[in-house]
């Protein structure tokens, strides 16, 4: 434990037996202070952004690992996506910002919820510092109240602060082994269990998990690999005219951030707009048996353990007919999503060097012809 | 937005007068100083010494009233992005927050010393900071905008991590003290003049299409330079970006980042398409002619600028080997002398160990109410100290040091490349590094520095090409010198060396083989003194004497290749290993 976070407003979730201590802060930790780069002016990058749309439809997916070149801009893909969502609605001073309309998780427990006060806030996008520690990710014993108190109570860490966000981890590959197991947990099971130093205490941990990294610094363990729902390939583009309009358009963002999320305002309504109705439709989007035929078909023919591929298979392709406005699922559909879904969870052999892209696209052809 | 007609200049001729390195080193601080924060920040690879202090100096001429901050590269996190105050907390009796060093120093410049020592997690909070221009503190978001000078100290292919360098727009080595520098007046003026400057979009073309010829793949560089150029405007108090602008940018920013050297000039090739670097032409209408000539200004004004040494390298070819050191060097040299932190343990203080002070306190808490008052707030006792473990990282680099020569192809290489990949899935099951030396010909070379990536040891084992003189002694040392170099970063070396023992190079790279065989007796013994594990492998047809010898010198498992398959070999790199 290195820091202490910055404590919010009510004291609720207690343990049992603990005095309240009230003390109004000012919440500053999720605002941005800054503009952020409209989504839809994203030049290139559409397999990237293609999974985190998705994702942010149907979080069930399990997360996007994006693995590729430096500078090509992932970080600002994520917080561009969370900038699109509307604002969420919030019980006022509930530290894991729970859904009013759904009731505090911890319903009972928690006392920001009794007062009924609503907020809305920006999704969080919480950042996951490389060498952060078990006690700031999961959260730990209230030490300032422990000390003046005397008593127990929980101070919440980033995954309380990433609920119904986006956690993001850059350099995934560089990350303890073991930390990550428990982000991949905790992502799987929307649920953070806290037992530690007499605390014992279970929250909402909804998040949106997304990794990067670069595959030439370190490879992540395949039992790692296979957790992400998707994973996406991203590389900096090698043609001129792309790489000239990336540079234009951050120089023009840079330069007058207002007047470029202005320009872009129109686009990224369209976009926003074609997410949430996704998001409303996902319910009714259909899956045909033949369609969970093909897709139990190509996992076999690809030989991935377990049956995780074949579910996010089928959710993906869900999730992108639901952005297409497609009824039901389609062979186009599942195609599209065929080697995000797929790609990184292949057994292999280490030596291997043909890609799983091209297994997977190669099993594609054969399935569904060219 | 049409460029000033460069038809005026003769082509390449701003490329051939090559500015003194006096102004090019002045010219950077003048422009850092205009935007640190913009602009990143500066690589300064120098030995310490009279040059690389008076470049600070004159940069903090520039930067009059701003902060300038020198940190040592092993920064805790609580320093640098805020935590507890030690001294505080405990005469307040509750966690007292701390600002840390990167919103401290905001509006000005952080010097990091030693940046080559730098971990990747603290270079990858610097770089976060340098993206958002402000910090997660322990009190909230604190603004933070920084321009870095990392003090990279490194030698050979040390450097910092690459995370950061692909952040900082200048890379100066060796610089000399600056000379003419601009006063600390012009330089504000500058800054205020920074935001109207415009900029032509020939000049992002010209930058974008320069950094794409130069082989620089990160997105980055283009926009740096166009940073600098726009600073370069503002200094010479103009409010347009200039071609002039341009080719210092690309000079001072794209440069350095060259991995390749761009295709040759069209006057060599004349009767040839355009080079593929140009633009797709035609369809752009009027503008066409002036742009693709600032794109070659441009481009020869960074050409001209690269290191001699570079030229060289890129042009023999080696340009794997180098670009991988440089731009890998940061995750490899993760392992810090002290280890991870790996919690805290309750103990006594002295001898080294340090507090680990939230635990510490964690500890005392339950019993305040039982403890009578003391002093202070806090009643801490002896018992509830706990102090912080690390986790010595026990990595083992396997150097695998390939005979490569002619009498080594037509024996075994085929053999001894299966024998390394079977050993190197070996190294995949125990996380180990790999590295590959090759030698043959008159010299030995680094064809994979140190890498987790097996993928790419496989690649570069399978590019190895055989034939020459076998220099057996030359690659002794060069894998002896990244042993050396491994330990030094906290790692076992282990060195797997494979050759059929026909020693006929010297070290000098000389032929004549009594000498090649001295001296690669001298390097094995130099290896013994070292205390580097070795094992040879014997690749001859029939077990050579000599390799037998020289690998009792070395005090070395010795291994004939087995005939045929090649698993016994894995078995001896497995004991020699320590299973």
């Amino acid at each position: 434990m290195d820091r202490i976070a910055p404590r919010d407003p009510a004291p609720d979730h207690d343990m049992p037996g603990s005095a309240a201590a009230p003390k109004p802060r000012k919440r500053a930790d999720t605002a941005p202070t800054r503009p952020v780069f409209p989504f839809s002016a994203i030049v290139g990058q559409e397999e990237l952004k293609l999974a985190l749309l998705i994702a942010a439809v149907e979080p069930a997916i399990g997360g996007v690992l994006a693995f590729g070149d430096r500078g090509t801009g992932k970080s600002t893909a994520i917080r561009a996506l969370a900038a699109l969502l509307p604002k969420m609605k919030a019980i006022e001073g509930c530290r894991y910002h729970c859904d009013p309309d759904a009731g505090c998780a911890l319903a009972g427990d928690c006392r920001a919820a009794e007062t009924g006060h609503v907020v809305t806030m920006p999704v969080p996008v919480v950042d996951l510092p490389l060498g952060a520690t078990e006690d700031r990710v999961v959260g730990a014993l209230d030490l300032e109240r422990a000390l003046s108190q005397g008593v127990k109570a929980f101070e919440p860490g980033l995954l309380a602060r990433a609920n119904r966000g986006f956690l993001y981890i850059d350099e995934a590959n560089l990350l303890e082994d073991h930390l990550v197991d428990l982000l991949l947990d905790v992502a799987a099971s929307g649920e953070n269990v806290v037992e530690r130093e007499g605390i014992s205490i279970r929250h909402p941990a909804r998040f949106v998990l997304v990794g990067s990294g670069n595959p030439e610094e370190g490879e992540l363990r395949p039992q790692l690999l296979d957790r992400f729902g998707l994973s996406v390939e991203v590389r900096t583009p090698e043609d001129l005219p792309t790489r000239i309009e990336v540079v234009k358009r951050r120089d023009a963002f840079e330069r007058d951030p207002a007047a470029f999320t202005a320009a872009w305002a129109k686009e990224e309504a369209r976009t926003r707009k074609r997410l949430l109705a996704a998001r409303e439709r996902l319910a009714d989007t259909r899956v045909p048996d033949a369609m969970l035929e093909q897709a139990a078909k190509l996992c076999i023919a690809l030989g991935t353990d377990g049956l995780r591929g074949e579910l996010t298979l089928i959710r993906a392709a869900r999730a992108l007919a639901a952005l297409e406005g497609e009824a039901e699922i389609g062979i186009a559909e599942l195609r599209r999503v065929a080697v995000p879904a797929l790609r990184h969870r292949l057994r292999r052999n280490v030596l291997d060097e043909a890609s799983g892209t091209t297994r997977v696209e190669r099993a594609l052809a054969e399935q569904f012809g060219p | 937005m049409n460029a000033p007609a460069p038809a005026t200049l003769p082509r390449g001729a701003e490329a051939a007068s090559t500015p003194a390195p006096e102004q090019d080193s002045a010219l950077a601080a003048a422009l850092f100083a205009i935007a640190p924060a913009a602009l990143g920040g500066v690589r300064l690879r120098a030995a310490p010494g009279p040059a690389r202090d008076a470049w600070l100096a004159s940069l903090k001429r520039l930067l009059p009233g701003a902060p300038l901050r020198r940190v040592p590269p092993t920064l805790p996190d609580e320093r640098l992005l805020g935590g507890l105050d030690l001294a505080a907390t405990l005469a307040a009796g509750r966690p007292v927050a701390e600002r840390g060093v990167l919103a401290d120093t905001d509006g000005g410049v952080l010097i990091v010393a030693m940046a080559e020592r730098l971990p990747p997690g603290t270079a990858a909070r610097i770089a976060a900071a340098l993206d958002r221009g402000e910090v997660q503190g322990p009190a909230g978001v604190e603004p933070a905008r920084v321009g870095i000078v990392a003090l990279d100290e490194g030698l050979e292919d040390e450097a910092p991590p690459a995370a950061l360098l692909d952040r900082l727009a200048f890379a100066l080595f060796d610089p000399p003290p600056p000379a003419d520098a601009p006063d600390a007046a012009r330089i504000a003026a500058a800054r205020a003049r920074l935001p109207e400057v415009t900029i032509p979009e020939a000049v992002i073309e010209a930058l974008s299409a320069t950094a794409l010829a130069l082989g620089v793949a990160s997105l980055r560089a283009p926009w740096l330079a166009l940073q600098a150029a726009r600073a370069a405007a503002a200094l010479d108090a103009r409010d347009a970006v200039t071609d002039a602008d341009a080719m210092l940018a690309a000079r001072l920013v794209l440069a350095p980042r060259a991995t390749r050297l761009p295709a040759p000039p069209e006057d060599e090739q004349q009767d040839q398409p355009p080079p593929p670097e140009e633009p797709p032409p035609e369809s752009e209408n009027q503008r066409q002619p002036d742009q693709g000539e600032l794109q070659d200004l441009v481009l020869e004004a960074a050409k001209a600028a690269i290191p001699r040494g570079l030229l060289a390298a890129l042009a023999a070819g080696q340009l794997r080997a180098k670009t991988a050191a440089t731009g890998k060097a940061g995750a490899e040299r993760q392992a810090a002398q002290r280890g991870r932190p790996i919690g805290a343990r309750p103990g006594a203080l002295g001898g080294g160990a340090k507090l680990a002070l939230l635990e510490t306190l964690r500890a005392a808490a339950p019993w305040q109410r039982l403890r009578p008052k003391g002093p202070g707030r806090v009643a801490v006792r002896r018992q509830d100290f706990r102090i912080r473990r690390f986790k010595h990282h026990a990595e083992t680099t396997t150097i695998f040091a390939v005979d490569a020569s002619g009498s080594a192809a037509l024996a075994r290489l085929a053999e001894a490349k299966g024998a390394v990949e079977l050993l190197l899935a070996d190294c995949y099951v125990r996380r180990d590094r790999v590295a590959l030396v090759a030698f043959r010909g008159t010299k030995a070379e680094l064809l994979l520095p140190p890498t987790h990536s097996l993928v790419r040891a496989k690649r570069s084992l399978a590019a190895l090409p055989g034939g020459g003189g076998t220099p057996l002694a030359s690659g002794l040392e060069a894998a002896h010198l990244l042993a050396e170099q491994e330990r030094r970063a906290g790692r076992t070396p282990l060195l797997v060396l494979l050759t059929d023992g026909r020693a006929n190079i010297g070290r000098d790279g000389t032929p004549g083989r009594p000498k090649a065989e001295a001296d690669s007796l001298a390097a094995a013994r130099l290896l013994r003194a070292a205390g580097i594990g070795l094992l040879l492998v014997d690749t001859s047809p029939r077990p050579s004497p000599f390799a037998q010898a020289l690998a009792r010198e070395a005090a070395a498992r010795y291994l004939a290749l087995p005939q045929p398959g090649s698993g016994a070999l894995q078995r001896a790199v497995k004991e020699a290993a320590g299973g």
